[in-house]
């Protein structure tokens, strides 16, 4: 989910061509890019508009995230969004068609009413001239000519209305600004005359040739507070009796079209919001039907994995929801029987390690003690069956501790170690092995030192498995330590505590680090036998680091003793992201020379710091990891990848060729800026550099 | 009392070889073996032989240890010493759980065998008269005995010494290795999921709600302490 990183990509503006930035930056409409910018969160500009996006992104991100991971809302949101445009384009056209018809029809039938109107009124003009002509004998005064056309005027204006009796009004108004001659603005049915025509139509109907009739809508505007109204005017330039142009308007009023036109859109307006809403409905039920099954496959996939296999998903039909269904249950069915397979197997296995032990274990027992009893009587024998009886009692140890070491490794393999988990002070422990191995050490004539334990260092451990291997390590450092001091160190820092086991003796040959873990592994095979010990101790002791999801790794350097540490999460279920102890202690013949030497490098005492925990700014320390080419980091050293251990090359090249300062240089994996020094020693590194 | 007794063992198991190894080195120690081979017949040979002791295989034909153990422990307090080769910790819990106080694992030593059945029959010796209270209940020491309300709690010979441990020492918190030391007689540190086991067996008899346990308390971390008088 590329998207999902909310806080990332705004921290690293122009990073790279993340789509985000480059998006946001090269697109030129402002809405794309603000979406862009909102969704994905990277824009290049001013921390200003940052922080502003960021402040709007924030109350959004839930949605946002809804809105990801719910197919289901997203196609419902889509048809109900797309089906809105489809209704409003519909409701446009039809809307537009039905006004058009409409208008259409009454335009025509206002148009014949007109006309009819316009002729009534010149034929009532020629009539009304010729009745004033013949009785006046075409001489009468203006003033009574006047008067006359002024009641004419009203007559007339009266009379065509009437016929119309409310269908419409009637306006007359004097062509111009000339409103003598008592041809002033005249309207039925109180329009006000003036303002309901409008301007432009009168310019029409004076400019033309006067015989056109001219027609626009307008609104009439009534005298006596009506609301006004939409209408259709027609008007022409008719004569009066006297021969003089006024203008005559046919005002019809669309009420009736527009109550029709309105009904119709309330009625589109209703059925679209239905159809809105069903389809987005019928579009939830549909996803609905598609996405419930999905849902259930993921619900069971997560029960799957979590272990509960005999979860299936319900069938029923034949379509392709049901195929998907048929083969998720044929996948889990196999992966049960599998599952099943390996189960028992494993539990065979085990099974047979039990058998074996008990098997084995009974007459070891029955010779042990048989062994014993001779042994504790060897004063009474000869010397040469005493000697025979104390080879016997010595081999028989070795023997079984060779039984237990094996049956304890194929424990592990089966899988049938199970971790006992509290917290303890591993300061207890290291004492208390510490104090068991005091007499070897002072056969070997060396010292066992213990630093670092003036604070607890607790963590959730199996006590019994942690003694184990500290006892291992410092057992084994004593007896390589030529009879010089042995120094267990603690720390404890972050989530996680570690135990060092430090000693001076013939150390690790280049690779050797790895290979102390492998079963049956004997640094010098010369020599190997003088030592007891199963070949199987570090083998087990690396299980048991395992087991407690820790770590558990070599540093040597030939001559120069070795290191091992024991790093072990605070608590059971944390993952370890670093050790509070540098694998490459700070007495190191190299970091020893390169203090010597004054390099001005980073200094030793900070390669020998794991910054993990110690700087205590874990975000700072830890995202430059990904920057070094070689693993330096010390997850990757993690005890599931086969070898939890790294080797220390240089040194070992340094001890054969001691003047090689700069070659010694060469292939160190911090030059590139790696901020983890400790443990840094990939295997890969040893072998190149062994290599040259 | 029984301090002057040889002390009786009962060795259950069925290989012979074993057995007799078994039996040399505990007449040689000056105790007293007797021995059956069959789980069936443990029960009865038990009853018969009054053992102060038995060590138990865990492996048997019949009845297998586990179930022998519950039956003896059904009838008795007597410390049953549980011989397993598997260290594994369900069968050593499950041994445990069925009543056995004490197990040591394939292959033995000869001392190491005699020093766990003396620290088992140690306790045998005469207790000075003592009598202590924890909650709400009641100890005699030398009667062995424990009442709440007048009313009397059975308890093993080691649950007893257990309590009795924790009651000496209110004011301590005791860890499993100091228990281990004290209640089992163990020099190293050993096993500590004896004691888990048997602190829950303890609960189980003298706690009203062992769920919440108010005799013996867990102190995390650390172990067990007496719960407040």
């Amino acid at each position: 989910m590329p998207r999902d990183s909310a806080a990332s990509a705004p921290g690293r503006p122009g990073a790279g061509p993340g789509r985000a930035s480059g998006r946001g930056a090269g697109n030129p409409r402002r809405g794309r890019f603000f979406t862009a910018a909102l969704l994905s969160g990277g824009v290049q500009g001013s921390p200003v508009v940052r922080l502003f996006i960021r402040w709007v992104r924030r109350p959004l991100l839930p949605v946002m995230r809804l809105w990801r991971r719910n197919i289901q809302l997203r196609v419902v949101a889509t048809t109900l969004l797309m089906s809105l445009g489809v209704v409003l384009l519909l409701g446009f056209v039809v809307i537009g068609q039905v006004r058009n018809g409409l208008l259409e029809a009454k335009v025509k039938a206002s148009q014949s009413q007109a006309t009819g109107g316009f002729a009534v009124a010149r034929q009532s003009a020629d009539e009304t001239a010729a009745a004033t002509h013949g009785s006046t004998g075409g001489n009468g005064t203006d003033g009574q000519q006047s008067q006359n056309v002024i009641q004419w005027m009203s007559d007339l204006v009266e009379s065509l209305s009437s016929g119309g009796s409310g269908a419409f009004d009637v306006v007359t108004l004097p062509v111009g600004d000339d409103s003598g001659g008592g041809r002033s603005p005249r309207g039925s049915g109180y329009v006000s005359p003036a303002e309901s025509v409008p301007a432009s139509l009168r310019d029409r109907v004076n400019s033309s040739s006067s015989t056109a009739a001219a027609q626009s809508y307008t609104r009439i505007v009534y005298s006596n507070r009506k609301d006004s109204q939409p209408a259709l005017v027609i008007g022409k330039q008719v004569n009066d009796p006297n021969g003089h142009p006024y203008e005559l308007y046919y005002l019809f009023p669309l009420t009736q079209e527009e109550k029709s036109l309105s009904l119709v859109k309330g009625t589109l307006a209703t059925a679209g919001l239905f159809v809105v809403v069903l389809l987005g409905a019928i579009a939830w039920l549909v996803v609905r039907q598609v996405v419930t099954p999905v849902r259930m496959a993921a619900g069971i996939a997560e029960r799957l994995s979590a272990g509960r296999l005999q979860e299936r998903m319900k069938v029923t039909g034949e379509d392709d929801i049901a195929r998907l269904g048929e083969a998720f249950n044929k996948m889990a069915q196999n992966l049960q029987l599998k599952i099943q397979q390996l189960e028992d197997l494993s539990r065979m296995q085990r099974r047979f390690v039990s058998d074996v032990s008990h098997e084995l274990r009974t007459p070891l027992t029955t010779v042990r003690m048989a062994a014993d009893v001779i042994h504790e009587a060897r004063e009474d024998f000869d010397p040469m069956t005493a000697r025979s009886a104390e080879l016997l009692a010595d081999q028989l140890d070795r023997f079984e501790s060779l039984l237990a070491d094996l049956l304890e490794i194929s424990r592990f393999d089966a899988g049938a170690a199970a971790l006992e988990a509290e917290p303890i002070d591993l300061r207890e422990v290291v004492r208390r092995v510490v104090g068991g191995a005091e007499p070897l050490a002072e056969r070997k004539g060396s010292r066992i030192r213990v630093v670092g334990d003036l604070q607890p260092v607790v963590a959730e451990a199996d006590a019994r498995r942690v003694e184990r291997v500290l006892r291992n390590l410092v057992v084994n450092a004593v007896e390589h330590g030529d009879g010089k001091d042995v120094v267990v160190k603690l720390a404890s820092a972050g989530g996680a505590v570690a135990v060092a086991v430090r000693d001076y003796g013939v150390g690790l040959k280049p690779g050797e680090a790895t290979r102390v873990f492998s079963r049956f592994w004997r640094a010098d095979p010369a020599r190997a036998r003088t030592t007891g010990g199963t070949g199987l101790g570090l083998s087990i002791a690396l299980e048991d680091a395992r087991l407690h999801g820790g770590w558990l790794q070599a540093w040597g350097e030939p001559g120069g003793g070795s290191q091992f540490r024991l790093t072990l999460p605070r608590t059971a279920d944390e993952p370890l992201r670093g050790s509070p102890i540098p694998l490459e202690p700070k007495d190191s013949r190299r970091n020893r020379g390169l203090d010597d030497g004054g390099t001005p490098r980073g200094g030793a005492e900070k390669l020998a710091t794991v910054p993990v925990q110690q700087t205590g700014g874990n975000a700072s320390a830890l995202p430059p990891r990904q920057g070094a080419a070689t693993p330096v980091a010390d997850p990757t050293a993690l005890p599931g990848n086969g070898n939890g251990n790294r080797v220390v090359p240089r040194p070992a090249n340094r001890g054969r060729r001691p003047d090689d300062r700069t070659g010694a240089q060469v292939p160190d994996p911090r030059a590139g800026g790696g901020p983890e020094p400790a443990g840094q020693d990939s295997t890969e590194a040893g072998e190149a550099f062994r290599g040259r | 009392m029984m301090s002057f007794m040889k002390g009786r063992v009962l060795v259950v198991d069925d290989d012979t070889a074993l057995a007799e190894m078994l039996g040399i080195v505990l007449r040689g120690e000056g105790f007293e073996p007797s021995f059956v081979a069959d789980g069936d017949k443990a029960l009865a040979a038990f009853r018969e032989s009054k053992p102060d002791l038995v060590l138990l295989d865990l492996m048997l034909p019949g009845r297998d240890g586990i179930e022998v153990c519950r039956l003896i422990r059904a009838e008795s307090g007597v410390p049953i010493v549980m011989l397993t080769a598997k260290s594994d910790t369900v069968d050593v819990v499950v041994g445990l759980e069925s009543g056995a106080d004490d197990y040591i694992v394939k292959p033995f030593k000869p001392k190491e065998l005699v020093a766990r059945i003396r620290a088992r029959l140690r306790r045998s010796e005469e207790p000075a008269p003592e009598q202590l209270t924890i909650g709400d209940l009641v100890i005699d020491v030398a009667g062995h005995s424990v009442k709440r309300n007048g009313q009397s709690i059975a308890l093993t010979p080691l649950e007893f010494d257990l309590l009795v441990a924790l009651a000496r020492k209110p004011w301590q918190v005791f860890t499993r290795e100091v228990l281990l030391e004290q209640v089992w007689g163990y020099r190293h540190a050993a096993d500590t999921r004896l004691v888990n086991v048997h602190v829950q067996r303890l609960r189980s008899k003298v706690e009203k709600d062992p769920e919440r346990p108010e005799i013996v308390v867990t102190v995390r971390g650390v172990g067990y302490k007496a719960g407040p008088s």
